[in-house]
């Protein structure tokens, strides 16, 4: 084992237990903005761990979408929780037992899926090709299922924006009027553009 | 072949070369950071008429003001979260700074540099509400949900137009983006939305100027509110080093880097920082503050409209190009 493989094993080693460990936290802790940023960290130190295996972008968008995500969720959190449990102390833990027993089968599977699916040995690049790329990466998952991505995404994209507008408590006839010509608009928040 | 001199250097270097690399950019970024805040008390001075001198050494003087003022202690107050906040916006400066190649040579040359600069301006985010959260004020925690406010508004627009450089170098390495401006046009040149909308984005993620609501005069402070001495020394430094490691990124990015006639690549280099975060660092005294509720919709109606296109028209001659 050469210098380099020591380091990289120790590196992944302390990834691997601040991520566990952080992961423990989020349920240990009784503050909302503690077990958000704990979880944070857990993510960030996997997005790290993907560095060991040369998946530069996704580990490091990893760490970039999961800071985003977390930092959102505070927005959620004093948005949509009632009486704002958030500024308060309170238990990370709701349903136990159901949550522990759902916890067990998905680690079994995982970890049992993880050892037992007989993984491909590493063939020889071919010439010119970037080894964990995210070229090669794509290829690998959507090589054959272009087709599949191409008519699924379209529908994909109408249900969104049909969500959108089913969800939409103000459409445009509440903001512009019946003829949709009342101009400056009737919305609750004044916006920059003064519309 | 013969060897190159990494080659045959001795071990240890290899070892050691970053973490000096480190410190360099540490000590560069702190004295970017110095000369930001020492101009800021220059424009104040000239502002209100008074001696030149005292506005050089107004950064000095509060840094001395503030070692030695004591904590102030807040009942409730989450200080791990509080103390990790404040901290985070000096480190995320450095980690910024890392990537960025001075005078042809970077401490981390990143495959991905340019998503490792949007990943850390993210982080800001957390490191700015974390400093409203954990003081346990009203103030301070209305300051760090004016701060998400705005980013939700900035973060997009900034994150199309860090795409625009990487696709017209067809690289997201730093260094290669910088390489494909060598002697041509600089970016900044044919895509000035995409710089002005960066430099935009600069300006919100360090609080500064414009973009200061989160620790405006309205509510105390905000974010800075509560904070006292060395914490609240850490914070105002930290604001003026993610300015200046900005700056730095941006001259990479679009202004050519070490491109230039005459002179060498560092001095270049240098050159395009210093003046761009002279610029960054006079915004704040022409521009009035935004009001985060009515930039967001700026954000979403003007600026990404305007960044996208940037990116298409970027996009289409990277196409024909090749």
């Amino acid at each position: 084992m050469g210098g380099t493989e020591v380091l990289e094993s120790v590196v992944f080693w302390v990834l691997a237990v601040v991520a566990v460990a952080s992961g423990v936290v989020v349920f240990r802790v009784d503050s909302m903005a503690r077990a958000t940023y704990a979880l944070a960290v857990s993510f960030v130190a996997v997005g790290l761990a993907l560095l060991l295996v040369d998946l530069h972008y996704i580990g490091i968008i990893t760490v970039l979408m999961m800071m985003m995500e977390m930092a959102v969720m505070a927005v959620y959190m004093v948005m949509f929780m009632g009486m704002n449990p958030a500024l308060m102390p309170m238990s990370m833990v709701h349903d136990n037992r159901a949550a522990i027993a759902a916890a067990v089968a998905t680690f079994v599977v995982l970890a049992g899926g993880a050892l037992l699916v007989p993984w491909p040995s590493r063939r020889e690049p071919e010439p010119g090709a970037v080894l964990g790329s995210a070229a090669e990466l794509g290829e690998a998952i959507m090589g054959s299922h272009m087709l599949v991505m191409l008519t699924v995404s379209p529908a994909m994209l109408a249900t969104i924006v049909a969500g959108v507008v089913l969800a939409q408590a103000r459409g445009r006839y509440d903001r512009l009027g019946d003829d949709l010509d009342r101009r400056p608009a009737d919305d609750p928040q004044p916006g920059g553009v003064g519309r | 072949m013969p060897p190159t001199p990494h080659d045959w250097s001795p071990r240890g270097w290899r070892v050691v070369e970053p973490v000096v690399g480190a410190l360099v950019v540490a000590v560069l970024l702190g004295g970017l950071a110095l000369a930001a805040a020492s101009l800021d008390g220059v424009l104040a001075a000239r502002g209100r008429s008074s001696g030149m001198a005292a506005g050089w050494s107004a950064p000095l003087a509060e840094a001395a003001r503030l070692m030695r003022q004591r904590r102030r202690t807040i009942v409730a107050a989450d200080v791990l979260l509080w103390r990790v906040g404040g901290a985070a916006l000096l480190v995320l400066a450095l980690l910024k700074a890392v990537v960025v190649p001075v005078g042809g040579r970077s401490v981390a040359d990143l495959a991905v540099g340019v998503v490792w600069f949007n990943a850390m301006d993210v982080t800001v985010w957390a490191a700015v509400w974390l400093l409203g959260w954990g003081a346990n004020s009203a103030h301070a925690l209305v300051g760090g949900y004016r701060f998400l406010a705005q980013g939700l508004a900035y973060e997009l627009p900034l994150m199309f137009a860090l795409t625009a450089p990487a696709v017209a170098a067809g690289s997201l390495r730093l260094a290669e983006v910088e390489a494909a401006q060598q002697g041509g046009a600089w970016f900044v040149l044919w895509m000035p939305v995409a710089f002005a909308v960066f430099c935009l984005g600069v300006v919100a993620f360090s609080v500064w100027g414009p973009l200061s609501v989160p620790a405006g005069v309205d509510v105390a402070g905000g974010v800075l509110a509560e904070l006292s001495g060395v914490d609240r020394l850490l914070v105002l430094a930290g604001r003026y080093a993610l300015l200046a490691a900005g700056a730095a990124f941006a001259v990479p990015m679009f202004l050519g880097g070490a491109d230039g006639p005459v002179l060498p690549g560092w001095a270049w280099f240098g050159l395009k920082v210093v003046l761009l975060l002279a610029l960054l660092v006079a915004l704040r005294r022409h521009l009035p503050v935004l009001r985060p509720d009515r930039f967001v919709e700026v954000g979403w109606l003007v600026l990404l409209p305007a960044v996208l296109l940037q990116v298409l028209v970027v996009s289409v001659v990277a196409v024909w190009r090749y």
